[in-house]
């Protein structure tokens, strides 16, 4: 056979622009080179020079999709720099907010972007026709989600209501009341939502991943924990950069990630669940089991199911904090501005999400960095394709290139992100 | 006769953090009833199905920030009939225009380590300053009930209607205590209607994200917020110079006070 080329030119059902090229000689794979065109936007550039407490808005303006994501890591590396630590109602809220985001980004990905694939629909619409019920499942299931952000938030996209030191406003118990309502039925249809995506038929595949995750220990990760691995790392989040580091390649707008010591790793659902799945609640990880799963899970299109059972489990925290909250007396803890460094990461619903600003003694921001969780699996996307595509050579154009795509949408990437991605390109030679 | 066919959508993504279009999809009551009302013929966000146009309606989302995009527009204004520019980004340039203030070649060496792989405009501008916009829907994000009133208008072939006047006004109609009385600076008064007066509602002061009103005072309420509540020059400049800094009025503004 002669050479030839995958090229997916805009890579559909994935948030931002970016497309995928890989080259095929003589029935090997030579190259993959997943593209993210999107344009850079400069957000570390223009952060300096911006008050402290402007952090958690202009970040939120990186992604639509995962804004909760954004602002709890800016809020998270101002206050470790400044010496606040938030405790009691104000943490379980910042929990509760970010279990609106992983249900609502979960449901969108699960029923409208990544379930189409196995099933072989172009989208959830087309799907609707065939599936009406689950497809309305599924947007209610996103929708409570949704409700949980406007509610605390104000609004489901780049919410309001979030502050270095806390919130701007503290909900009232009676506030959060209807969320408990729709959250009992968000737990029945998240069980539903396990069992059929479990149903699915999975290529099979598997690869030796170096996992990357915070974990605390006593809950689930959000905002808090140490940053380990299934290779050994166990790591303070203030070492990041003594561990990992970023590169620039000449064919995307992203930078990649790696770990200095060995490489490409991943970061996401499927690496929340195998460093912390002791930490789900008892029916989530029930649920796993039913559908199939170990408490260890290699295969990233199985990755759909973990982002259902995440669902799970974030119906059930919302549920458990809802019911023990009671409103404090101030929304939120003072803070202060002086010279220093802070840091941070936090799990947005793709992965780990880490912040560093620098700040002089009136908190005007002289550096920023954002490592994102979509420049961090690039190479590992790479390295999945480099490997799937090999095995599969011998599959119809058409096929292989579709089963690329649905591929790269196993880590849902983010690509408004990534730039600081989705066209597929096959090439034979 | 032949059955009518389906108008035609499109929804196309230029430099932005994919809200405004994603605010279509967080419509969840309303999503299939749109999808039936509709052939969603372009929208790769939501679909591997790219339908070639004429496009009959076309949402754009995002400003203007490359060469490649800039071809790009002209290319969807041609397949389009009607055109809607969605969302901060697309009508003013979005928070990326703060790059229109400062040389982007040091924005560039800030991010990334070699620049040369790197191609972008001077400035990032809004769809208008690339080719007609029949319609601008602003806001960051955009209020999905407004975009869902936008679309229906162009579908039922009337003019989009949305209220013009200040968030103040929604402050009062929510019986707010205005913020600006508690101390705390608020650009309600400058700031288009549309989000509901969240901010204040929140008891935080508006930050502008739906950009200017038409006609807003915006020298006598930045002599209030410097006189009156002592908000020093740096903060004026970056009060004005955020999320709509390329509107206008917003820029004019805070360039008065960036000296």
């Amino acid at each position: 056979m002669t050479g030839k080329v995958i090229n997916v030119k805009y890579l559909a059902r994935v948030e931002g622009e970016g497309g995928l090229n890989i080259q095929i000689k003589d029935d090997a794979v030579t190259g993959v080179q997943l593209k993210i065109f999107e344009p850079p936007r400069f957000f570390e550039a223009f952060l300096r020079g911006r008050n402290f407490t402007e952090a958690p808005d202009i970040t939120s303006r990186i992604c639509g999709i995962c804004p909760v994501a954004y602002q709890m890591s800016a809020v998270h590396a101002m206050e470790a720099a400044l010496g606040v630590t938030v405790v009691g109602p104000i943490r379980a809220l910042r929990r509760l907010l970010y279990c609106g985001e992983w249900i609502e980004s979960h449901g969108l990905h699960v029923f409208m972007l990544h379930a189409p694939d196995f099933l072989g629909y172009q989208d959830a619409i087309q799907m609707a026709q065939d599936h009406p019920d689950l497809v309305k499942m599924g947007l209610k299931l996103k929708k409570v989600g949704n409700d949980i952000v406007s509610t605390l938030g104000g609004r489901e996209i780049h919410p309001i209501n979030v502050r270095v030191g806390g919130f701007y406003k503290a909900p009232s118990k009676r506030d959060l009341a209807p969320l408990a309502e729709s959250l009992k039925w968000a737990r029945e249809a998240a069980i539903k939502a396990v069992r059929w995506v479990g149903g699915f038929t999975f290529p099979e595949f598997e690869r030796d991943y170096e996992f990357v995750a915070l974990r605390h220990g006593q809950e689930y990760p959000f905002n808090e924990g140490r940053l380990v691995s299934n290779k050994g790392l166990d790591i303070d989040v203030r070492d990041y950069e003594q561990h990992f580091v970023e590169e620039q390649v000449p064919y995307s707008h992203a930078l990649h990630s790696t770990l200095k010591a060995r490489g490409s790793y991943f970061t996401g659902p499927l690496a929340r669940y195998n460093l912390n799945f002791d930490l789900l609640t008892p029916l989530a990880r029930e649920m796993a089991r039913e559908a199939g799963l170990g408490p260890v899970c290699r295969n990233p299109f199985q990755s759909i199911i973990v982002r259902a059972v995440e669902m799970l489990y974030a119906v059930e925290e919302a549920l458990a904090i809802i019911a023990a909250y009671e409103k404090p007396e101030m929304p939120a803890a003072p803070v202060s501005p002086r010279a220093v460094v802070g840091y941070a990461a936090t799990e947005a619903p793709r992965g780990l999400l880490y912040h560093r600003y620098r700040l002089d003694e009136n908190g005007v921001i002289l550096e920023a960095k954002i490592v994102p969780p979509t420049s961090q699996n690039q190479g590992t996307i790479e390295a999945d394709l480099h490997q799937f595509v090999a095995a599969r050579l011998a599959l119809p154009e058409d096929q292989l290139t579709w089963q690329c795509e649905q591929m790269v949408r196993n880590y849902d990437p983010c690509i408004s992100c990534a730039t600081h991605f989705l066209k597929v390109t096959l090439e034979r030679r | 006769m032949a059955p009518k066919r389906k108008p035609r959508l499109s929804v196309w993504k230029f430099a932005s953090c994919d809200g405004c279009q994603l605010s279509l999809l967080d419509c969840e009551d309303e999503l299939l009833t749109v999808a039936g009302a509709v052939e969603i013929a372009y929208f790769v966000e939501a679909s591997r199905a790219m339908v070639k146009g004429p496009y009959d309606l076309t949402l754009v989302d995002g400003s203007i920030t490359t060469a490649h995009d800039a071809k790009m527009i002209q290319h969807v204004r041609r397949a389009s009939k009607y055109l809607v520019a969605l969302g901060t980004c697309a009508n003013s340039g979005g928070i990326q225009a703060l790059r229109n203030f400062k040389e982007v070649n040091d924005f560039i060496a800030a991010v990334y380590e070699k620049p040369q792989y790197i191609k972008t405009l001077k400035e990032s501008t809004p769809i208008a300053a690339h080719v007609k916009v029949d319609f601008g829907l602003n806001g960051c994000p955009i209020n999905k009930h407004q975009l869902l009133s936008v679309v229906n208008a162009f579908l039922q072939g009337r003019p989009p209607q949305v209220r013009s006047h200040s968030v103040c006004i929604d402050c009062k109609l929510r019986g707010n205590i205005c913020v600006m009385v508690m101390g705390t600076p608020c650009l309600g008064p400058v700031t288009h209607a549309g989000c509901g007066a969240l901010c204040p509602t929140y008891h935080r002061g508006c930050y502008g994200c739906y950009g200017p009103k038409e006609t807003p005072n915006t020298a006598a309420l930045s002599a209030w917020f410097s006189q009156r509540m002592g908000m020093s020059e740096p903060n004026l400049v970056r009060a004005f110079r955020a999320f709509y800094a390329n509107a206008p009025a917003f820029r004019q503004e805070s360039e008065a006070h960036d000296r």
